[in-house]
């Protein structure tokens, strides 16, 4: 395929993922949209006033970047994770098999799809927070930097769960045992200060850590990590995950017999 | 002549264990209509899986209008429409929208993929259901849709996989004079069918695949003729008890008013009815048990285990 053809196969594949999730906003945009305002209610005002400052902060403040980041990584994870698998299920992924597009665009496609609804939720937590508090942006140019490549990452990590997924059970597994109990234990709702010492170390290896601080760095100028290198991790994340992506492409895996 | 196809000793173990392709061989030739038949499970689909990439071949090489799919999958792919067995189509897409985005992952403009869609839902007689979802078709347009898609990049080699499977007889009619239409304009057509009556019509030379071997390979005209013999049912107007014994050919009673009689095609019929009236057996009507292509089927894939009494 010559470059324009392949620029017309991935803007179809991003179109159509877009279109996918924006035809059942009810199921996508709304549920993320009506839990983050419940946090916001609950550890923002009702309890959030009894916790004081964290960080320097009020904890409302405080949290709103973590929940931010929270609704991107869940919502970049889930879309991908089950329109591939639902594009198995269905076995319309041949209709993209027996196409010459090659599969970096078609990874590229599916990523780009569940990264654009990763951060359109986003968007629209950060909207709501400013019900209850105040959002000034400290670095916006490390909050777009890791808003976007931690979409991208967890786009990448949804459609290595697609991939491998032989069941609707399959793409809930991995965010019920592994995602929610990472994002939870990543420096949400609380700062690593907080923690002993064996635990800041422990949650040091969480890379959801690094993802929500250099976010919250963005917003408020605060972390708990250094910022620059939390983005470099990301960023060799998601260089590592583009390459198992691809070469799991390349053999079929799932996908070929 | 060039090749639209070159299969060399292709080989599928499925993971289960399962050899569903022992190491076939065949070519297609460029604007040949070719019938790909055998019985169910012989590995037909297989074949076509991995011709069109959709699977993974065990072994050996497969060429397409000479890209290697090896060397040059991208190529290979773009020449090549699938018709596949089973429905793959997004169940809640419009008919419209599934075709106008199969064409973009071919890289097609709207402006072409917009024209593609129109002329082929028109001539497939789909235009007034473009608007419905998929899953709102009838079995028999949901079969036209997936042909349609097939065509929308315009190949030159189009691939149907059973296309006629549970497809009324008028619409039967009317997509063999499609293809036979788009076959003359050029393009190069391979169909599996388990109608053989259909193969024979429209195919001009057939590969017959048992068991994941290739059993015969050929013209159709070539194979045809290899048949010497053919069966005859003779409905009777007195009822027989027993078979009668006649000098050069086979009798078998079905029932009381019917007898097969199976005729070497040298021998002719000439003979068998001057034998019938000497035994004074009246014969009220005759036909031939099955076409000629059915017949040759019938007597190469002859297994053990099929389930007649
Ligand atoms: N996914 C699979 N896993 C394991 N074995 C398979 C698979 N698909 C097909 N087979 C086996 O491979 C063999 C060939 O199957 P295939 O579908 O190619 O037959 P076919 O000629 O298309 O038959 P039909 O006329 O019924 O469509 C069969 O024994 C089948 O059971
Ligand atoms: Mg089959």
């Amino acid at each position: 395929m010559n470059r324009t053809e392949i620029a017309i196969a991935l803007f179809t594949l991003v179109h159509k993922e877009i279109r996918r999730f924006m035809r059942i906003w009810v199921q996508t945009l709304v549920p993320p949209a009506i839990t983050m305002t419940l946090y916001f209610v609950i550890f923002g005002n009702l309890i959030g006033s009894r916790i004081g400052e964290m960080g320097g902060f009020d904890y409302m403040q405080y949290v709103v970047p973590g929940l931010i980041m929270m609704s991107v990584i869940t919502n970049s994870y889930a879309n991908v994770a089950s329109s591939f698998y639902s594009h198995k299920f269905q076995h319309c992924v041949e209709e993209i098999l027996v196409s010459p597009m090659p599969n970096w665009v078609i990874l590229f496609g599916f990523v780009i799809g569940g990264a654009v609804r990763g951060i359109l939720v986003g968007i629209l937590v950060s909207l709501l927070s400013l019900f209850f508090t105040k959002l000034q942006v400290d670095n916006l140019f490390v909050t777009i930097l890791v808003i976007i490549l931690t979409a991208l990452l967890f786009a990448l990590a949804g459609f290595i769960n697609g991939i491998f997924a032989n069941k609707f059970d399959d793409i809930a597994i991995i965010p019920t045992f592994i995602l929610t109990p990472l994002t939870y234990l990543g420096g949400v709702f609380y700062s690593l200060d907080l923690l002993p010492d064996f635990w800041r170390a422990v949650s040091m290896v969480n890379p959801i850590v690094y993802m929500v601080n250099a976010f919250r760095y963005g917003i408020l100028g605060v972390s708990d990590v250094d910022v620059y290198f939390s983005i470099g991790m990301i960023g060799f994340f998601v260089v590592i995950f583009t390459v198992f992506s691809l070469w799991l492409l390349n053999r079929g895996v799932g996908i070929r017999q | 002549m060039a090749l639209a196809l070159s299969v060399k000793n292709l080989k599928k173990r499925y993971k289960g264990g399962v050899e569903a392709l022992k190491g076939i061989t065949f070519e297609v030739e460029q604007g040949d209509f070719f019938a790909l038949l055998g019985p169910n499970g012989a590995g037909k689909s297989t074949a076509i899986g991995i011709i069109s990439s959709l699977m993974n071949k065990s072994e050996g090489s497969v060429e397409i209008f000479g890209h290697d799919i090896d060397v040059s999958l991208s190529k290979a792919k773009k020449e090549i429409g699938l018709v596949p067995q089973e429905f793959n189509f997004n169940q809640f897409e419009t008919v419209y929208s599934i075709l106008i985005t199969q064409a973009g992952y071919y890289g097609i403009p709207a402006s072409r993929a917009k024209v593609n869609t129109e002329k082929y839902l028109r001539a497939l007689g789909l235009w007034e259901k473009r608007d419905s979802p998929s899953r709102m078709l009838s079995g028999g347009m949901k079969r036209r849709l997936m042909i349609v898609r097939a065509l929308i990049h315009e190949p030159k080699l189009l691939i149907l996989d059973e296309p006629t499977a549970g497809v009324d007889i008028e619409l039967r009619r009317t997509m063999w004079t499609f293809l036979e239409d788009l076959n003359k304009k050029g393009t190069t057509i391979i169909l599996t069918t388990h109608y053989l009556e259909e193969a024979e019509s429209l195919c001009r030379t057939i590969a017959i695949i048992d068991e994941g071997k290739i059993i015969r390979n050929g013209s159709m005209s070539s194979l045809l003729k290899q048949l010497n013999v053919e069966t005859l049912v003779l409905d009777l107007k007195e009822p027989l008890s027993e078979a009668p014994k006649l000098d050069g050919y086979v009798c078998s009673r079905v029932n009381d008013y019917t007898l097969n009689v199976e005729v070497d095609i040298e021998e002719g019929v000439n003979k068998l009815f001057a034998l019938l009236t000497e035994r004074g057996i009246k014969v009220t009507s005759l036909r031939n048990k099955a076409n000629r292509l059915e017949e040759l089927f019938i007597r190469l894939v002859n297994k053990q285990d099929t389930f007649s009494p």
